[in-house]
């Protein structure tokens, strides 16, 4: 039995945004495995809801723009990312990151959009969608605008979302995905049913022959209170062979991230697993490139 | 035969469909709620409780305190009730008390019309507490000056009890004068264990209700009559007064071998004019307020013969983290003490010393294998330790010293009446063809990810007799249809009790099982006295019910046939569905006719049932050894387990199918044991994991495929040569694991569990991950 006091079902993202207006402090519901969870856990008891449950035709799907851009619609649910013929064409990693989600079933009503509007770090298609330079489209009151993931992350749970605003579309450039390969590392306790001590998502784009690393995307969640890219980690690697970079982007990685020690894991072993992750993830990500390593 | 066959479980069709029934199944309509307000300090008194607000929420019925439950004090453990006042278990639980000396402990209850308002009401209650000092480890708790957490025991220490033991026929006064000798070289190690939760995928949950001035109460429990007991005395009561019922459940593993909730579910119905009430625990709830595996620090030394490889002696001190409450008391650490003494006999002497200290942390219980997990992974680090650096091979090592047939414990006289250790050893090794594995992975290894070949046994000795009372009865009753009803008091669990107990049953009339109907669900009010299932006890002491009770309803029932045919009862048997003479061969009777004669017969009407009742004063050990091949990461601590066999002598298996199925389940445990599980708690006594996603029980993608063989010795004083099989699997794994780490890497664990941080931090400390950011 959950401590819910209403919940509006929307019949359009116009209609979700109106009833947020009237209700800025209700919460957006989609596939719930966020929110029922914290209402359960009485952080949000008693909240009133919005729901999104269900807007597939205006927020679901994944399409390929005119631009060549990859858009992903938020209410795509993880088994339907990572299933997606597009995605798994374009950028199989974030597939492979959304199939490492919880289990079968959160994986099955869990959706990308709350996936990224939860504000978590350690969630695992966050530092995938970091890696890519991912733009996240917000629609509210005051119409559409756009914001580059880089600046989405406000803080622990906190996103870059105004009052009445919903995530409409995440869009991946096509500049940033054509040519790259990548791999995502999920290091927890568990292989499945478990959240990330650990996250590591690292893209290459390699040279003709694949020795070369001509350019590297490295991001990570839980290394700092929210997903981060280290570009100090990428310049400092850029122009090396794939073993070379391998060799070093764990240690340069190490100046951009901030873990920090609490009960579940320490400072000091998330450091180690960033040394040892980001290299691993990136001699992966050159092989899917066919990088002989 | 009916033993021996792997037949369906009874219930495989009940519960694969969803028809069978459990407790939350069974409440009905209107059955009101029941929500425990829980303190929010571990250590301290209820100073003042405000209700004001709380009455005011819509929907709450009644809302009780610890300033009204009844002042009397009452004990939880699923031990059978002792005569005498010193083997008694301790009574040091009120249903809700002033005295806090858990985080989370329970000091009221708002009843009310659903879990919402009752919620509310919780929410609205206003507490005024006195704290007192936190205790989370027993050796601060043992300090001077502390607090007592129960004044019966000022200094905290529930029981402290030391054993010396001299081996019969041992020329030595005790083990200092071996450790005295020169000739022995001497090793010692401190080994830390930790608690861990049985996790049953049904939390706690029961409904109580009356009728007229009796109280019903339905219940999630291993134990049905234990619990009827446990609520008498809880409340004061005659214990007639009290029904309890347990439907199926869902898992119990020791956590239900308790008795949890169903005495404040029963007091709360008497305090709501009777009405259904239902108390059922969140995961969270189950996590803090009912029992775990006892985290217990060890001491332990050895004097060792270098040249036949013997134990000479050992000693082992081991500090047991109780928690608030004693539960089942010292009962477990002494367990495990005498574990680590039986399974490998020291030559010439031994000594134990036990502590069992309160702290406020989380109470601890039972927990499949009761302490033995726990000696054993200490006694088999310990073991490959002294191999490894004597330069002997584990296996050889072990079999030089692994307890004899024969063997008869010197301080409670429970007897190896039948072994098959050595040869589990030897079955283990040729399934995993250890020799090979073994020396290629002593060779030098240098890269990130190594291999290793580890093993471990153990002894578990086959319910409780002598340490505590041994009984059971049974029921058969004919069927008009020539087929029987069994009634037991002992619980299927989930263990398969129920299929094992019919084919028992038919083995002893003559009858296929099929024409077996057990009684799943027990009602005290009808139901066998048996005390429940726990200690690995049913299948060999309720067995031996079972057996006597079909054996007394057979001569009944030939004795009937003889009287219909006029034929001498000594030349018939029963064979399937008829009585047949022994004399022709031939079938004489159906079962079915003679049913229908004895149920209807104008002449000589008679309903043929047996039963009977055993005290079982026996006991006997199961043994198994474990082997397992992992894989270990060393820069990211992750220790893969690549293979994993468990050998297991339980004597005769009853069902082999269904023993493996219990390997494969204890298997699971035991390597949740080794690699992930364990309750964290801060220095409040706060629990920090406490739910299914932050306490690490593997899943089944972190399982590799689990292996189970077999040695099937006939053991004398088993009903069918069966021993114990239900707790041991879990024992021997988290010690193969380890000793497998420690060839792979060097590096020797000590502690549990062998989670990847911890793995960082040792391998690090070797040396073997650089230092530093």
């Amino acid at each position: 039995m959950y401590d819910l006091t209403s919940i509006y079902r929307a019949t359009s993202v116009a209609d979700a945004i109106a009833a947020l207006e009237k209700d800025p402090q209700a919460v957006v519901i989609a596939g719930g495995s966020d929110v029922l969870i914290k209402i359960r856990e009485g952080k949000l008891a008693g909240c009133r809801l919005v729901s999104i449950h269900g807007l597939d035709a205006e927020l679901a799907g994944v399409k390929v723009l005119d631009s060549g851009d990859l858009a992903i619609g938020p209410l795509t649910t993880f088994h339907n990312v990572t299933f997606d013929p597009l995605v798994r064409a374009h950028v199989p990693v974030l597939g492979e990151a959304a199939d490492m989600a919880g289990g079968p079933q959160l994986r099955a009503v869990g959706t990308i959009g709350g996936n990224v509007c939860n504000g978590v770090t350690s969630a695992d298609t966050a530092s995938t969608l970091m890696a890519f330079g991912a733009q996240m489209h917000v629609q509210g009151p005051d119409g559409w605008r756009v914001v580059p993931i880089d600046d989405w992350y406000k803080g622990v749970g906190k996103v870059d979302l105004r009052p009445a605003e919903l995530l409409c579309r995440i869009v991946i450039p096509k500049a940033n995905f054509e040519g790259w390969t990548g791999h995502y590392i999920k290091y927890a306790q568990r292989n499945a049913m478990d959240i990330a001590t650990l996250g590591v998502s690292c893209l290459v784009k390699l040279s003709a022959d694949k020795t070369v690393c001509e350019d590297v995307r490295l991001a990570f969640g839980v290394a700092a209170p929210t997903p981060i890219r280290s570009h100090t980690a990428e310049d400092g690697v850029r122009g090396l062979t794939v073993t070379e970079a391998a060799e070093q982007i764990g240690d340069l990685a190490l100046q951009d991230i901030n873990p920090r020690t609490s009960w579940r894991a320490s400072r000091e072993f998330r450091v180690q697993l960033v040394k040892e992750l980001s290299g691993r993830a990136l001699l992966e990500a050159a092989r899917k490139g066919g990088a002989q390593v | 035969m009916e033993i021996g066959r792997s037949i369906h479980r009874v219930d495989a069709y009940d519960k694969v469909t969803g028809r069978a029934k459990y407790t939350d199944d069974l409440r009905g309509q209107g059955t009101l709620v029941a929500r425990i307000l829980h303190s929010t300090i571990a250590n301290g008194v209820v100073k003042e409780m405000d209700l004001t607000e709380a009455q005011k929420v819509p929907g709450v019925v009644k809302i009780l305190t610890c300033f009204d439950a009844p002042d009397i004090q009452f004990p939880t453990p699923g031990h059978p009730w002792s005569v005498e006042a010193a083997h008694q278990d301790v009574a040091d639980r009120k249903l809700l008390d002033r005295r806090v000396r858990i985080y989370g402990d329970d000091i009221a209850v708002v009843v009310a019309e659903d879990e919402v308002a009752a919620e509310h009401a919780l929410k609205a209650i206003q507490v005024t507490y006195e704290e007192y000092p936190v205790y989370t480890e027993p050796e601060a708790a043992m300090a001077p000056g502390t607090v007592a957490i129960h004044d019966e025991h000022p200094d905290n220490i529930l029981r402290h009890t030391v054993f010396d033991v001299v081996t019969p026929g041992a020329a030595v006064k005790d083990v200092d004068e071996v450790f005295a000798d020169p000739a022995w070289r001497h090793f010692e190690a401190h080994i830390d264990t930790q608690a861990v939760q049985h996790c049953h995928i049904e939390n706690p949950v029961s409904y109580a209700w009356m009728e007229g001035d009796r109280i019903v109460v339905v219940s999630s429990t291993q134990i049905p009559h234990i619990v009827r007991r446990v609520i008498g005395q809880a409340l004061g009561i005659g214990w007639g007064k009290i029904r309890v019922i347990k439907p199926y459940i869902g898992g119990g593993f020791g956590n239900k071998q308790e008795v949890l909730y169903e005495p404040l579910n029963a007091w709360i119905t008497t305090q709501i004019g009777g009405r259904k009430v239902k108390l059922e625990l969140t995961r969270e709830e189950t996590f803090r307020n009912t029992r775990s595996r006892h985290a217990i620090h060890f001491d332990v030394k050895a004097a060792v013969d270098p040249a036949s490889m013997r134990l000479m002696a050992r000693t082992c001190r081991a500090v047991s983290n109780q928690g608030g409450y004693a539960s089942h008391g010292h009962s477990i650490v002494a367990n495990a003490v005498t574990g680590f003494r039986q399974t490998y006999p020291d030559a010439l002497a031994h000594r134990s010393e036990a502590f069992t200290v309160y702290t406020n942390l989380g109470s601890t219980g039972a927990m499949r294998g009761y302490g033995i997990p726990q000696c054993n992974f200490a006694g088999e680090c310990f073991m490959d330790d002294i191999a490894r650096e004597m330069g002997w091979d584990p296996l050889e090592f072990r079999l030089k010293n692994i307890m004899p047939l024969g063997y008869v414990d010197p301080t409670n006289g429970i007897t190896c009446h039948s072994t098959g250790l050595a040869e589990c050893i030897r079955k283990g090794a040729e399934f995993m063809d250890w020799e090979k594995l073994r020396s290629e992975y002593a060779k030098p290894q240098t890269g990130p990810v190594r291999r290793g070949i580890g093993m471990s046994v153990f002894s578990y000795k086959t319910g409780v007799w002598p340490i505590s009372l041994e009984t059971a009865s049974a029921r058969v009753i004919l069927n008009q249809d020539g087929t029987v009803q069994l009634q037991l008091g002992a619980t299927e669990i989930g263990q398969g009790g129920d299929t094992v107990f019919s084919q028992m049953c038919a083995q002893a009339i003559g009858i296929p099982t099929e024409d077996v109907h057990i009684v799943s669900f027990q009602d005290t009010d009808t139901a066998p006295f048996d005390t429940g299932a726990y200690a690995s006890r049913q299948t060999y002491v309720t067995g031996k019910a079972i057996k006597k009770a079909g054996e007394s309803f057979r001569a009944k029932v030939l004795d009937f046939a003889a009287g219909l045919t006029n034929l001498d009862p000594g030349n018939l048997d029963i064979r399937g569905r008829d009585v047949v003479s022994t004399v022709s061969g031939e079938a004489v009777l159906s079962l079915a006719d003679l049913a229908m004669e004895a149920f209807y017969s104008l002449k000589h009407c008679e309903h043929i049932t047996a039963e009977e009742t055993v005290q079982c004063k026996n006991n006997t050990f199961a043994f198994g050894a474990c082997f397992a091949e992992v894989e270990v990461d060393i820069p990211v601590g992750k220790i893969k387990v690549l293979r994993i066999v468990n050998v297991h002598d339980s004597g005769k298996l009853i069902n082999p199918k269904l023993a493996e199925a219990q390997v494969h389940g204890g298997m699971s445990m035991g390597l949740g044991y080794a690699l992930s599980e364990e309750m964290k708690y801060d220095d409040k006594g706060r629990l920090l994991n406490g739910n299914l996603l932050d306490y690490k029980l593997p899943t089944a993608m972190d399982h590799p495929e689990l292996h189970a063989l077999f040695v099937e010795t006939d053991d004398p004083s088993g009903p069918f040569g069966n021993k114990a099989l239900g707790e041991p699997p879990a024992i021997p794994v988290a010690g193969a694991v380890r000793n497998a780490v420690l060839q792979a890497t060097g590096v020797a664990i000590h502690r549990l569990p062998m989670n990847p941080q911890r793995m960082v931090e040792a391998f690090t400390e070797a040396g073997l991950i650089e230092k530093g950011e």
